[in-house]
């Protein structure tokens, strides 16, 4: 089973949640952790892992050979993201640009582009505290995440629960993350900007296909609107976790909630229960 | 006209309540919302919409049945696994138009998609740009060049002293697209290990794109030990740290109104971010 943790807004606690679920359910089931907020992960702060391996995310970019080159222009022509252009007799590549299609190299008429695999980031794996972790950077001054998500999660193990931390926002990095998920966790605060965003992640969620259930944290900060939403909506809330300053001092430190508080980890295996609950009456009814 | 954006690497630290309430606080500027895909400001500042525009972008393959004769070759080539049993998976499908050159029955074209919105607006503070990509949409840097580049012809036409832009978390694509070029970024921080690791990597970007950085510490009295770390790696840096505002539940309570801190109280929180936007103002007229 694969449960994605989501939020649309950043810094409502998709981090704290990721990793004392997994935590907690450790020792219970195989569990494995995927750290796909690429651009700025922060499992591996919580969870301390031992990398056992790692291996560099490349796509394949143009490397053209100037001296076949007739300068046709064809490559620029074909290119829909302006990463390869000719000015006379010179052929500039925007590696920063370049989705790494392969159109320009195919289609060139003198078959002078080669595709080189350019590196635009890491994937590391290992294990922590009794968790198989994997996690993946996208470079700084790289703008692409998606390849790297995509290399993190063709690690994801069969046999075991994992669990994904997804990037904040709704667009190609959530989707990419989220897309092939059996549950949707989103975490979301009790103000209006969580409430904004939560209505955009439940979109997001609804349009992959994605069942989704909610996370309040900081409950007591605001107003009552998301769980007004969420009754209204039939979209359950499975945990509430109060604003309390001990918790915020513990996250601070780079301790896991579960580890710092141990009395949480009743309630984040009750969470997990109520997704899987809800994981398989979702698969009996497509049955039915 | 100098353009601000403030950033933070991580989400959630403060961005659009700091923008909401230099709002509140600048003089003559044009205000304009990044982060088009989970955008907040207007709940702050409650425009009321002046001009909407379509976004259209990002192609997306379409195989007409009629004509394919399951050569399969576009399957070959697409890099992107897109093209399954002559099945295009539009959220797979990265638009680069490969599988309709190559197809020899010239049975595959590219449709435009219409990816979101963008609107002007007008506030109590003066003009805002701000858009809504579509959900599970691409092409979010692309708005955000469209939402700058507008709020800049704004800028210029009213003579306008500021570009203040909110900015998207994270280091990819929509931040790149509202970094590059501006005059100054205002990187905004926690004093939590994820903050100051996730701040290491914005100010890397700023670094790259040689944008002068300015650091601005929010909830600063949560762990006073990690504040005095960021306050020497920044010095290490040869980074400014603009401000040390204090957690205050107030800034809460000024959002559920729907209006900048600023605004809502006088003291404490307020006294930072006034101070903090005469230090940023500051550095922009430099």
């Amino acid at each position: 089973m694969i449960i994605s943790v989501a939020s649309g807004k950043g810094g409502t606690g998709k981090t704290l949640v990721a990793t004392s679920l997994a935590l907690s359910l450790r020792g219970r089931t195989r569990v494995q952790l995927l750290d796909c907020d690429v651009e700025e992960p922060n499992d591996h702060i919580l969870m301390k892992p031992k990398f056992t391996g790692s291996e560099p995310v490349l796509i394949p970019v143009p490397k053209v050979d100037e001296s076949r080159c007739t300068y046709c222009g064809k490559c620029a022509q074909v290119c829909a993201y302006h990463a390869i252009a000719v000015l006379g007799e010179h052929v500039l590549t925007f590696h920063q640009l370049c989705h790494g299609c392969g159109a320009c190299s195919y289609l060139c008429p003198e078959k002078a582009i080669a595709e080189e695999p350019g590196e635009i980031g890491v994937v590391e794996w290992g294990h922590a505290k009794g968790v198989q972790f994997v996690q993946g950077r996208l470079n700084v001054g790289e703008p692409m995440a998606t390849p790297v998500i995509r290399k993190v999660k063709e690690r994801a193990a069969c046999d075991s629960i994992v669990i994904i931390d997804v990037s904040p926002g709704t667009s190609c990095p959530v989707v990419e993350s989220i897309k092939g998920s059996d549950f949707c966790l989103l975490v979301t605060e009790p103000t209006p900007f969580g409430l904004n965003d939560l209505l955009l992640a439940v979109e997001t969620a609804r349009e992959l296909g994605v069942p989704c259930g909610v996370v309040i944290n900081r409950a007591g900060v605001g107003d009552e609107k998301v769980e007004e939403y969420c009754r209204k909506e039939g979209i359950p809330v499975l945990l509430t976790i109060p604003l309390d300053t001990e918790i915020a001092r513990l996250y601070s430190r780079g301790i896991a909630l579960v580890e710092g508080m141990p009395q949480w980890k009743e309630s984040f295996l009750r969470l997990f229960d109520g997704i899987r609950e809800i994981v398989v009456e979702g698969t009996r009814s497509l049955k039915r | 006209m100098k353009e601000l954006v403030v950033l933070s690497g991580k989400g959630g630290t403060g961005k659009t309540s700091i923008v909401g309430s230099f709002a509140a606080l600048a003089g003559s500027k044009v205000l304009v919302d990044c982060d088009v895909d989970a955008a907040d400001l207007h709940l702050l500042l409650q425009p009321t919409i002046r001009e909407e525009h379509e976004f259209w972008s990002g192609q997306k393959a379409s195989i007409d049945k009629k004509l394919c004769t399951r050569c399969e070759i576009c399957e070959t080539v697409c890099h992107f696994e897109a093209i399954r049993d002559l099945k295009v998976n539009p959220l797979s499908c990265e638009g680069c138009g490969f599988c309709s050159r190559v197809c020899p029955e010239h049975c595959i074209t590219m449709r435009e998609t219409m990816a979101g919105r963008w609107f002007v607006s007008e506030t109590r503070y003066g003009p805002l740009v701000h858009a809504r990509l579509g959900i599970a949409q691409e092409n979010s840097g692309k708005l955000v060049a469209t939402v700058r580049q507008q709020a800049k012809q704004i800028a210029e036409q009213q003579g306008a002293a500021y570009i203040i832009s909110d900015g998207p978390p994270g280091i990819g694509c929509p931040v790149i697209s509202s970094l590059s070029g501006a005059s100054l970024a205002l990187l905004v921080t926690e004093p939590t290990l994820s903050g100051m690791h996730d701040l290491e990597r914005a100010l890397g970007v700023c670094h790259h794109f040689s944008v002068p950085a300015l650091v601005c510490i929010n909830k600063f009295d949560i762990n006073t030990d990690n504040t005095r770390k960021i306050e020497s790696y920044c010095l290490s840096q040869g980074v400014q740290v603009g401000a040390r505002i204090p957690f205050d539940n107030m800034v809460t309570e000024a959002m559920v109104r729907g209006l900048p801190v600023v605004e809502y109280a006088r003291d404490g929180v307020s006294r930072q971010i006034e101070a903090l936007w005469w230090r940023v103002s500051e550095l922009l007229t430099e």
